[in-house]
């Protein structure tokens, strides 16, 4: 097992202080952490944002970010201080003997070179392997990572090959020197959840078959719950707890950690309903020649939540598209209130307009960066419902309310809202048009779990109060089950079945949904165990 | 066939294209040029009969459009036309053809632009990369201010500057570069050694500062972090890591200072008294002696289109998303 007990001690970081330079001064990032690993041992560090995962993690290569540096600790590899030590001497331990593997792997590969060339860098470098042997080995890793056409892919460039095989190619480039620590810095947060599952099970797979010791970060309890033997707790640069992966998933001691176990609490029942706000019919649409909606047809009720669930480039985002206007559809129409909406923007009335609202994933890009609160908020409300001065600012203030900020903020600019606030404001944006339905477009997916909870809870309230109808767009089964009177599940284009909540959640299930379904990873630090049994 | 063959066919098209557009561009705005070569040239005894004609006889009284078409027509067979300098209404035409009074000048200035670009092309490229390498160090700074110091100043300023410190104070070079045809290839390169350092100090700024800003921009991306974290040293992260990602910006401004050293010059040519084409041109326009202003025109716009292709079809074929499409 991977748990076996191998005293010897690899890495071991003393009371690391970090510092990053933001903004003409210096802020403490790491706030004195101490971390010890064993040989072949595993660690999951996980907290939310801005919790120094990712600094911690890079710390323990010796290593920090431009604009960053070590003001306390150190960092003993393998008997050596390596905080020490001049960086020539550091980087002869850096891609040979502890390696990286980042979250974007698009990123972080080379566009111009062929991958092999990138994989086998640093060993035929550090004259571990001749290049031929190097390359026959990164094969064979290839193949024990399940790539498929193991012994041709690494001649392809990185756009050649999809998201999770690059990921794959990343694993076996950290593992071909073979060191003795692999740093994993959210390697799977960028995929899919189907992808998800073959990304870990054959990372999980080389480091227990090589009992390579690794730091593997996440923000996502579940999956480091499958990886690690041992999970640390972090919060704003400090160590919460630490614990062996069972024995914190059972008895978690601090509060802080129970309110990142909880988060998935929200369920919201059901409530059916007959009465027909919006309809898709006969959706085709199209980029270019290529068909991105294939006969879509979708039903919204007044008042309830649609979620529409699928994986990227299913189509999700482009059904809002749709349906605001701004990509017409080849075939098909769009009924709102059994009037048939115009299919371009431009021929759509302002009435039309503003029952339909959207809101971004990214409210940090949504908005204008220079203008305050009161410009966005106001602008939608004084072009929909005509109002000016005083009653205008009375209307914002209002909004503002709804969305639990107080009046304070109506002067702030983007740049002086967290993102949980940035997001509000997105929300009070859209509600200040007056509409009936609003497009949330994975509005949660960039948000912190405790964040994301505060925003799903004002949504639900908003919808009570004010009678809206959402379309909600995700790829996260949770947020799902968290809202929704009835799902649309989604797949390149196609509607794989829709029907309310209970129905979709409940077997029988077409293949797709089951895959989705299955593929979202649990708690239970068995899971990915078991799940590639039952697929085998 | 490869698809990056056909975007290129695709580009050397629109080249052609473009320079078809140039050619009406020039042709009409010669024809606006205020002035008229026959009066100038018959001055006094330009009577309303001996303009007509002597337009005739050069065809200045056929409708603009059919000059236009019968130039361009010759132009596509090589030929320019004939000079108007050289007649005169004594009716003795010493006029040559505008091929054989370009040709000359043309390979000067091409001499002296080749000459120019191998010592600034590779001058500025390896500065740009040190001081990619080496950012805001003393290396850097220095390296910057000298070249922008270099380049603000007026070209006839930095070239008399250097006639002072390297012809006069110091009689290491030649003040004139006044070859002819029968110049040896060394005399000719001692003797345009001094307009070539002018033009290099003038055009290495732009090429230097476009390259460090081009590494400068990669080094922020995660795969240079990554190749950082395999332990590659700064100078293999710069070559093999940066570089390759950064041709296209490069060849984009490397072609434009080459065209600028091939049509912009004609200051450092008269300085050094330099029988360049661009002299040629500023003397045919003086003299109203259309012909050779539009085959001088048409060179320059030939050889600002041909590097702009250039560039563009460096950027397709080192772009690996082109060269190598899914």
């Amino acid at each position: 097992m991977r748990n076996k007990k191998n005293n010897k001690v690899l890495l071991e970081m003393k009371d690391i202080k970090i510092e990053g330079f933001a903004d003409e001064k210096w802020h403490k990032i790491i706030k004195g952490i101490s971390l010890t690993l064993s040989r072949g041992q595993v660690m999951g560090l996980i907290g939310e944002s801005g919790a120094g995962k990712s600094t911690l993690g890079l710390a323990a290569m010796g290593f920090t970010r431009p604009g960053c540096k070590f003001t306390g600790g150190k960092v003993v590899f393998d008997g050596k201080n390596l905080t020490d030590m001049p960086e020539n001497q550091r980087r002869e331990y850096w891609g040979t003997r502890i390696t990286y593997i980042a979250q974007s792997a698009a990123a972080a590969f080379n566009p111009a070179h062929q991958l092999i060339h990138q994989v086998i860098e640093s060993t035929v470098r550090s004259k571990q392997k001749n290049k031929r042997d190097a390359q026959n080995d990164a094969v064979s890793l290839f193949e024990s990572l399940q790539l498929p056409n193991s012994s041709e892919i690494g001649n392809r460039f990185p756009h050649q090959v999809s998201g999770g095989q690059l990921q794959r190619v990343m694993t076996a480039m950290a593992m071909s020197p073979r060191p003795d620590l692999i740093v994993f810095d959210e390697p799977t947060t960028a995929l899919d959840v189907t992808t998800q599952v073959e990304v870990l099970a054959a990372m999980r797979e080389v480091v227990k078959t090589f009992n390579t010791a690794a730091i593997y970060i996440t923000h996502d309890l579940s999956v480091v719950a499958q990886m690690a033997d041992t999970i640390k707790v972090l919060r704003f640069g400090e160590e919460i707890e630490e614990a062996e992966t069972r024995k914190m998933l059972k008895s978690p001691k601090q509060e802080y950690t129970k309110t990142l176990w909880s988060v998935r609490s929200i369920q919201k029942p059901e409530i059916k309903s007959k009465n027909i706000i919006l309809e898709m019919s006969g959706i085709d649409a199209f980029y270019g020649n290529f068909h991105v909606l294939k006969n879509v047809n979708i039903k919204l009720s007044y008042g309830r939540t649609l979620a529409i669930v699928g994986e990227s480039g299913s189509g999700k985002s482009t059904m809002a598209r749709v349906i605001t206007g701004l990509l017409a559809p080849r075939n098909g129409s769009v009924k709102f209130k059994d009037k048939v909406l115009p299919a371009k923007l431009k021929n759509r009335t302002k009435d039309q307009l503003q029952k339909i609202q959207m809101i971004y994933q990214m409210a940090d890009v949504a908005m204008n960066p220079k203008q305050t609160v009161f410009d966005i908020i106001g602008r939608p409300a004084s072009f929909f419902t005509g109002i000016t001065g005083k009653k205008l600012e009375n209307r914002v203030i209002e909004l503002l309310n709804q969305i639990d900020l107080d009046e304070s903020f109506i002067d702030r600019y983007p740049s002086e809202l967290s993102g949980g606030q940035k997001q509000r404001v997105c929300i009070a944006r859209a509600l200040a048009a007056k509409p009936e339905v609003i497009i949330c477009d994975e509005v949660t997916s960039a948000l912190d779990q405790i964040v994301q909870e505060g925003i799903l809870k004002l949504l639900l309230r908003l919808q009570n109060d004010l009678n809206l109808s959402y379309i909600f767009i995700t790829h996260d089964i949770a947020t799902v089950k968290a809202i929704s009177d009835e799902v649309v599940v989604m797949n390149e284009g196609e509607v794989v079945e829709q029907g309310l909540k209970s129905k979709i959640f409940s077997p029988p299930h077409p293949d797709y949904t089951k895959l989705l379904l299955s593929s979202v990873p649990e708690m239970d630090p068995d899971w990915l165990t078991n799940l590639l049994k039952k697929r085998a | 066939m490869h698809p990056v063959f056909l975007t290129i066919l695709k580009r050397l098209g629109l080249g052609v294209l473009t320079l078809l557009v140039v050619s009406m561009v020039i042709f009409s705005a010669v024809e606006m040029l205020p002035g008229d070569f026959t009066e100038a040239v018959l001055g006094q005894r330009a009577t309303v009969e001996t303009v007509a004609a002597f337009r005739k006889e050069l065809g200045l009284d056929q409708p603009a459009i059919l000059r236009y078409l019968d130039w361009l027509g010759s132009v596509c067979t090589g030929d320019l036309g004939t000079s108007f300098s050289g007649r005169d209404a004594s009716g003795i035409d010493r006029s040559r053809p505008v091929t054989e009074l370009i040709a000359p000048r043309l390979t000067n200035t091409l001499f002296l632009a080749t000459f120019t670009a191998i010592i600034a092309v590779p001058l500025s490229l390896i500065l740009g990369l040190l001081t990619a390498l080496y950012r805001n160090t003393i290396f850097d700074r220095s390296t910057n201010i000298t070249t922008l110091t270099a380049i603000s100043f007026p070209e006839f300023f930095v070239a008399y500057t250097l006639i002072l410190f390297l012809a006069s104070l110091f009689q290491i070079f030649p003040s004139l570069s006044n070859v002819d045809e029968n110049t040896l290839f060394f005399e000719r390169v001692y003797m345009t050694a001094l307009p070539a350092i002018t033009l290099t100090l003038v055009t290495v700024a732009h090429m230097l500062r476009m390259t460090r800003a081009a590494i400068i921009n990669l080094l922020a991306s995660s795969y240079i972090e990554m190749a950082t974290l395999k332990g590659t040293t700064k100078l293999n992260i710069i070559l093999r890591h940066a570089l390759p990602n950064a041709w296209a910006p490069i060849a984009t401004v490397v072609a434009f200072n080459l065209a600028y050293m091939v049509v912009g010059v004609v200051v450092v040519e008269v300085v050094f008294v330099y029988p360049g084409i661009g002299q040629l041109m500023v003397d045919a326009v003086t003299s109203r002696d259309i012909p050779v202003v539009q085959g001088c025109a048409l060179i320059f716009a030939c050889t600002y289109i041909f590097l702009n292709l250039t560039a563009d079809i460096i950027g397709i074929v080192t772009n690996p998303r082109l060269l190598h499409p899914r």
